[in-house]
């Protein structure tokens, strides 16, 4: 075990493909030489090469292109979008293509590309730094979804998804990268210290289909991923309510023992994402407890969202879902 | 280890190379152009294989002797000269003083025009006053030509209660539709394309209006770019646009955007006339913007251009270049200081001095500043006021729909 902040762990899990897979290849805006506007491919150039790390035109649908020949021509393409909000050029490329590759070619070709890209706000980034699209990905079948969380997870799922062969996209909280968040700007703690920055050296995975139960209770499901899990976690110990905290991590295929199991145990569910409410993953999480877990439910299930509109600037601390919102959703579930 | 200097022959594919590394003396070949170098061809009647030779070329006014030669000098008078310096001047200062605004968190983030000041500037002042702006985050200094408050640009960098655009953008990306300077989006690639559809509504609407936009080096990538050319080859609206080669893309050098160093020629297939520009030469700018919208005047449509220049700073205030870059690289350049060489000009024209520019400096800062103290009146980033929470809501759609409304009511500010 070593300690990491997330920056490290996503290098070392790259790293650790790059050295032990020949197929795989790294790409992206500013990866390779300068490593990453966040420093995530730090080093590996240097390491393994400019033909294995490299920077490619500024060109998300071109790269995203590439990705695709190059997976189906039996390489494991690692490729960086520098932030999430800049994924759309290559919508096209992940939505109708690589996603789909598999089934329209009754399976004679696969795609197993990784796209990882930074996201979720917290950074005054406004419009376009700041955005966390998660569900434009969950709805496109062919797609695994990760949404990673901790120096430790941010290993254990990148490995999983670089060794899988269907097509990820792999987000990572940035507000995250050098520490876990709680809701408040004006306290960020770094990685230093907390459980989760101790990460497994060498070969780590951890399965792209695992929930990871963050704190144990009985009387309340808490849903989450991305950042909101450590926001949820506050809003948790502020409510004074025994909760589970859900880390969803994988996002398609979600963990349905997970989620059913502790749903039915407590009967009160609280789903928490700082992506717009409108069609968000939370409205699937929800249709779906109370599909499977109906009858064991005793107040209704409560989103807590960021808002249906843009992502503001200066009033993102409005904007984000805070422990203040979340907390109140919480205890509205133990109302009834 | 393998560097990807060492790279050359053992690399299975080419990945393009900056011509140096920090570690390295920045090398830049000296340039072969002089401004007497090219012919300028009659804007009405010429056609895009009539520009071969200026697309491959540079067209220069301002020499190595700081003295404007050739076919292109625009002959311009001393008032526009010294107008043109002093806006150059007045955004080079005014981008140092809210860089060192954002280092003391009254500003989320900054980006400077540095070494760029020219290109905006000068083609803003050739066009007409109701030429349409599509810029990038990069030509903010069209405001100034276009007369925008400077309180006002203050007001949108640090977000406080009189930004017009009510604290939803990042710094920088400016609105200012009274100057016909259309909002930047951090999408760096999408105005190239879209500007092709606002000159296609002023024909559309038979307007005497052209439309100029910009791209960079690395966002000519995107497909957006190419769009573009193809819509403008097709379609012939009045639009000027001009790739801004600024070698550096962050960190990704020109070199990798197209494999090789000529944007400019890109137009010729497309039947685009295209000129290669000194972006640090303000009469050479300000001439060839001129040609082009003589071109629009007579009805010819689109003109493409490389604006040949250097970024000399950091691609943002979260950017660090001296990990990828020399950082005395702009030191190098061969186009040198766009300010230097104009006031250089004006010096040896006999109507400009050292002194009169050093005064011109001190009183453009204690405007700057003067502004500066204005605008933070009305609050900052880092202690607000802020926009109120209200305007999340606001003006997502013409008017507000009920589950947006039912989420103000319940944010409850």
């Amino acid at each position: 075990m070593t300690e990491m902040n997330m920056i490290q762990a996503l290098n070392s899990a790259i790293d650790d493909r790059l050295s032990n897979d020949e197929n795989v290849v790294v790409f992206g805006e500013d990866v390779g030489f300068f490593g990453g506007v966040f420093r995530v491919t730090d080093g590996l150039q240097k390491k393994h090469g400019a033909h294995r790390v490299f920077d490619a035109p500024l060109a998300e649908g071109g790269f995203a292109a590439m990705a695709f020949g190059m997976g189906i021509n039996g390489l494991r393409p690692v490729m960086e979008i520098q932030f999430a909000d800049y994924i759309f050029p290559a919508y096209d490329q992940i939505v109708n293509e690589m996603a789909k590759v598999r089934h329209r070619s009754g399976g004679e070709f696969t795609c197993p590309v990784t796209v990882r890209t930074p996201a979720g706000g917290g950074i005054r980034g406004g419009h376009h730094h700041s955005q966390s699209p998660e569900a434009q990905f969950t709805h496109t079948p062919g797609l695994k979804v990760v949404y990673c969380s901790t120096p430790r997870n941010a290993k254990g799922l990148l490995t999983s998804a670089v060794e899988c062969n269907d097509p990820v996209i792999f987000f990572e909280p940035k507000r995250c990268y050098r520490g876990p968040f709680y809701g408040d700007p004006h306290n960020v703690p770094t990685w230093k210290g907390h459980p989760d920055a101790e990460v497994p050296e060498g070969h780590y995975s951890i399965p792209l289909e695992e929930a990871n139960l963050v704190m144990e209770g009985n009387d309340c499901t808490v849903i989450a991923w991305g950042t909101m899990v450590h926001v949820c976690k506050q809003a948790i110990e502020d409510s004074g309510v025994s909760c589970d905290l859900l880390d969803l991590q994988t996002l398609v295929p979600w963990d349905r023992d997970a989620v059913v199991n502790s749903a039915k145990k407590t009967g009160r569910v609280v789903v928490v994402h700082e992506a717009p409410k409108t069609s968000g993953f939370g409205g699937e999480m929800v249709a779906s407890i109370q599909e499977r877990c109906f009858y064991h439910l005793e107040a209704p299930i409560e989103r807590v969202t960021g808002w249906d509109t843009p992502f503001p600037h200066t009033t993102e601390w409005d904007y984000m879902p805070s422990p203040v919102r979340i907390t109140e959703a919480i205890r509205r579930t133990q109302e009834v | 280890m393998v560097d990807e200097r060492e790279l050359e022959t053992a690399s299975p594919f080419s990945v393009g190379k900056p011509p140096a590394r920090p570690d390295q003396e920045p090398g830049f070949a000296a340039w072969p152009w002089s401004p007497t170098d090219l012919t300028r061809p009659d804007p009405t009647t010429c056609k895009s294989e009539d520009t071969d030779a200026h697309a491959h070329g540079l067209v220069r006014v301002l020499g190595d002797d700081d003295l404007a030669d050739g076919e292109w000098n625009p002959s311009l008078d001393d008032e526009t000269l010294l107008e043109g310096l002093g806006w150059m001047l007045r955004l080079r200062i005014f981008d140092e003083r809210m860089m060192k605004m954002q280092r003391t968190g009254k500003l989320s983030f900054y980006m400077r025009s540095f070494g760029e000041e020219c290109i905006a500037i000068a083609q803003t002042m050739a066009l007409e006053t109701q030429d349409w702006i599509f810029p990038t985050y990069r030509q903010p200094g069209a405001q100034f030509v276009r007369g925008r408050s400077m309180i006002s640009m203050i007001n949108h960098c640090i977000g406080n209660i009189e930004d017009n655009v009510k604290g939803r953008q990042m710094p920088v990306h400016y609105t200012w539709k009274e100057g016909r300077f259309i909002s930047v989006s951090s999408p760096v690639g999408t105005q190239f394309s879209q500007a092709v559809g606002v000159a296609m509504a002023s024909a559309y609407k038979g307007l005497d209006e052209a439309t100029i936009t910009w791209i960079g080096d690395g966002a000519s990538a995107e497909g957006d770019y190419h769009y573009a050319i193809n819509f403008a080859s097709t379609f012939k609206p009045p639009v000027i646009l001009c790739v801004v080669n600024n070698q550096w893309a962050i960190s990704t050098h020109a070199n990798l955007a197209t494999g090789g160093r000529n944007f400019a020629a890109r137009g010729l297939p497309y039947g685009i006339p295209c000129l290669r520009v000194d972006g640090n030469d303000f009469l050479a700018l300000y001439s060839a913007t001129k040609w082009a919208r003589e071109r629009i005047s007579a009805g010819l449509g689109p003109t493409h251009m490389e604006i040949y220049t250097y970024r000399a700073g950091a691609h943002s205030s979260s950017d660090d270049p001296s990990v990828y870059r020399h950082a005395e690289e702009f030191k190098f350049w061969p186009g040198g200081d766009p300010i230097e060489r104009l006031k250089n000009h004006c010096i040896k024209k006999g109507i400009w001095s050292e002194d009169k520019h050093e005064k011109l400096a001190e009183l453009l800062d204690e405007e700057v500043m003067a502004a500066y103290k204005e605008a933070v009146k009305f609050g900052d980033l880092a202690n607000g006021p802020y926009p109120p929470a209200s305007t999340i809501f606001t003006e997502v759609y013409e008017e507000v729909p009920w589950h947006i409304q039912e989420q103000r009511e319940e944010l409850g500010k």
